[in-house]
């Protein structure tokens, strides 16, 4: 088997009295999309932040290809190929489409320290943001301002910020969220060629996306991995049915 | 060209016309008060970059400002009085050059504005505009008890400090040096906002916690923009206080820094000529409404109020809409 992408061991996050990580271990491997379900308030939420850096565990670690990162923060994370995209957009809505995706470039290139010269005259951060741009099928609009793209355009720029840092994993909150279902289907289709870029992790809770993406389904349920499989498995299983998908089984 | 673009150029020409029309129209004083405008504005150039660029509202820039004063009295006040400044490691008399007075006053200002920086950037919000507050009134109340260098009484420079080439003492010539500065520390502005500095910098202004999920700090970019920020403000202190051959510890007050506030919100947050058009009302009004009332200030309140409730991007904003979408 090929070494993951991403993983994480035995992840435990306390709130409290309340446990929202109960010794999460999760892997991504390379070239798959790997779904991470569950009801809300199962802390899927806590999970990517723990990933990401944003919050620190109480125990367990986070290896991106073989390294733990587990104590490095965000910056260094992402500089390190994780690509997030957030649930709820976070664009500079004032400046344009282009800057938008350059500001992911020059994140990625280490070199924010240069007061001088013209950012969007730089060529190699340009072509590096017009190639993501590209991508998710920006490129048109990419003097537009961030603030009058549609909800499903700035989706596909959150992706495509994302695609800037030369990613080696995707962690994606809800991309299809707000999407509406001519949207989610295009979303859906892009994200199929994405994976052989760079495996996805995906939390999400439109099901029929799920199904038709997820190479694997890990099931989040009070913290914990109650289930995790191919689609098939999933669909298939019991405890899943009970605790998650409302069935009496 | 864009119309915010034009707006800039008509104020630029503007400041340059200001000494031929006081020339004509025989109203010297008029290149006094232009002089304090554009002064005033590079202050408050220096305050749009940590609070238009960087989304830090600091109640503290009169530190900068008043420790640019300071250096400009404490250097030139040795000369003056004849007291060498210190013997050891060796004998230093003070200077009366603008040059040598300008490079300690934006060194002084920038070491400052990175300590500051270090504790006050660690909060946000509402702490910010505190803690930077509270930076400035330890400054006042220092400057106030410090009686070697003139307490409350602050201290007064005879003779205006001298720049190679130029006689200072010529108000044009002055003014002129002053819009040389402003219009240099604008062109700076301007290419840093386009750079990757400002893009990033604009962007954890916005987003947070998209800039770091790119890989950026939020931090440093800040800590960055608040020590460029404070260094043009200290320069603008030390050009105030050559101005008026007088600083005091009012330089330090929060009056002081709510004033460069006022003068970037009047003239519009984040726009490049901002600061300048703000500058140039508020001293404009000082001057007519000084003149009738003394409580002037409430005339500019209800200017200050009418901008921030109905005008986006305050009188910049108002005279060329929004900002163009290529920055």
């Amino acid at each position: 088997m090929a070494d993951p992408a991403l993983e994480t061991r035995d992840l435990c996050k306390s709130f409290g009295a309340l446990e929202v990580s109960r010794g999460i271990s999760i892997s991504l491997l390379p070239g798959e999309i790997h779904a991470v379900i569950g009801p809300n308030g199962a802390g899927k939420s806590t999970l990517i932040q723990q990933i990401c850096g944003v919050t620190a565990p109480d125990s367990g670690s986070v290896f991106l290809r073989g390294r733990d990162v587990t104590h490095l923060p965000v910056e260094s994370r992402a500089r390190a190929g994780l690509a997030r995209t957030f649930q709820v957009s976070a664009l500079a809505l004032d400046d344009t489409v282009l800057e938008n995706a350059v500001v992911g470039a020059i994140g990625s290139s280490g070199k924010a320290f240069r007061f001088f010269a013209p950012a969007l005259g730089d060529r190699e951060l340009r072509e590096t943001a017009f190639s993501a741009l590209e991508r998710v099928g920006l490129a048109e609009k990419a003097n537009m301002r961030a603030s009058d793209l549609s909800h499903g355009e700035r989706r596909q720029l959150e992706v495509a910020i994302a695609l800037t840092l030369s990613p080696k994993a995707f962690v994606m909150d809800e991309p299809m969220a707000g999407l509406g279902a001519e949207g989610s289907r295009i979303m859906t289709g892009f994200l199929d060629g994405l994976r052989r870029e760079a495996p996805i992790l995906l939390v999400e809770h439109d099901m029929d996306a799920v199904f038709a993406l997820a190479d694997r389904i890990s099931v989040l349920v009070y913290g914990s991995i109650i289930a995790s499989g191919t689609v098939e498995e999933i669909r298939n299983d019991s405890t899943v049915r009970e605790a998650y998908l409302g069935e009496t089984a | 060209m864009t119309r915010e673009s034009i707006l800039n150029a008509v104020i630029l020409a503007l400041l340059v016309l200001v000494p031929a029309w006081a020339v004509l129209a025989d109203e010297p004083f008029t290149i006094t008060l232009a002089t304090r405008a554009v002064i005033l504005a590079l202050a408050a150039v220096g305050l749009n970059i940590a609070l238009g660029l960087g989304g830090l509202v600091s109640l503290g820039h009169a530190v900068f400002f008043g420790l640019g004063g300071y250096a400009m009295g404490i250097l030139a006040y040795h000369v003056q009085a004849y007291e060498p400044m210190f013997e050891w490691p060796f004998l230093f008399e003070g200077s009366k050059s603008m040059p040598a007075i300008w490079l300690t006053a934006i060194l002084v200002s920038a070491l400052a504005a990175l300590v500051l920086g270090l504790l006050s950037l660690r909060t946000s919000g509402v702490y910010f505009i505190m803690i930077t507050l509270a930076f400035g009134q330890m400054f006042y109340f220092f400057s106030i008890s410090w009686s070697a260098y003139g307490g409350e009484d602050g201290l007064s420079i005879y003779v205006r400090n001298g720049f190679p080439g130029l006689n200072t003492l010529d108000p044009i010539q002055f003014y002129g040096l002053c819009l040389a500065i402003l219009v240099i520390a604008l062109v700076l502005a301007s290419r840093l906002r386009l750079s990757r500095f400002g893009l990033a910098l604009n962007a954890a202004r916005q987003s947070p916690k998209r800039a770091e999920a790119v890989g950026l700090q939020p931090f440093r970019l800040r800590l960055t923009a608040f020590v460029l920020s404070g260094a043009i403000t200290g320069l603008a202190g030390a050009l105030f206080a050559d101005l008026n051959r007088f600083v005091s510890p009012a330089m330090f007050s929060w009056q002081m820094s709510g004033e460069i506030m006022i003068l970037v919100i009047l003239g519009g947050v984040g726009r490049l000529y901002g600061p300048v058009a703000g500058a140039i009302v508020y001293v404009l009004l000082e001057h007519v409404l000084g003149g009738l009332s003394e409580f002037w200030h409430i005339y500019l309140g209800l200017l200050l109020l009418a901008v921030v409730l109905f005008v986006r991007g305050g009188i910049v904003g108002a005279l060329s809409g929004r900002r163009a979408a290529h920055g």
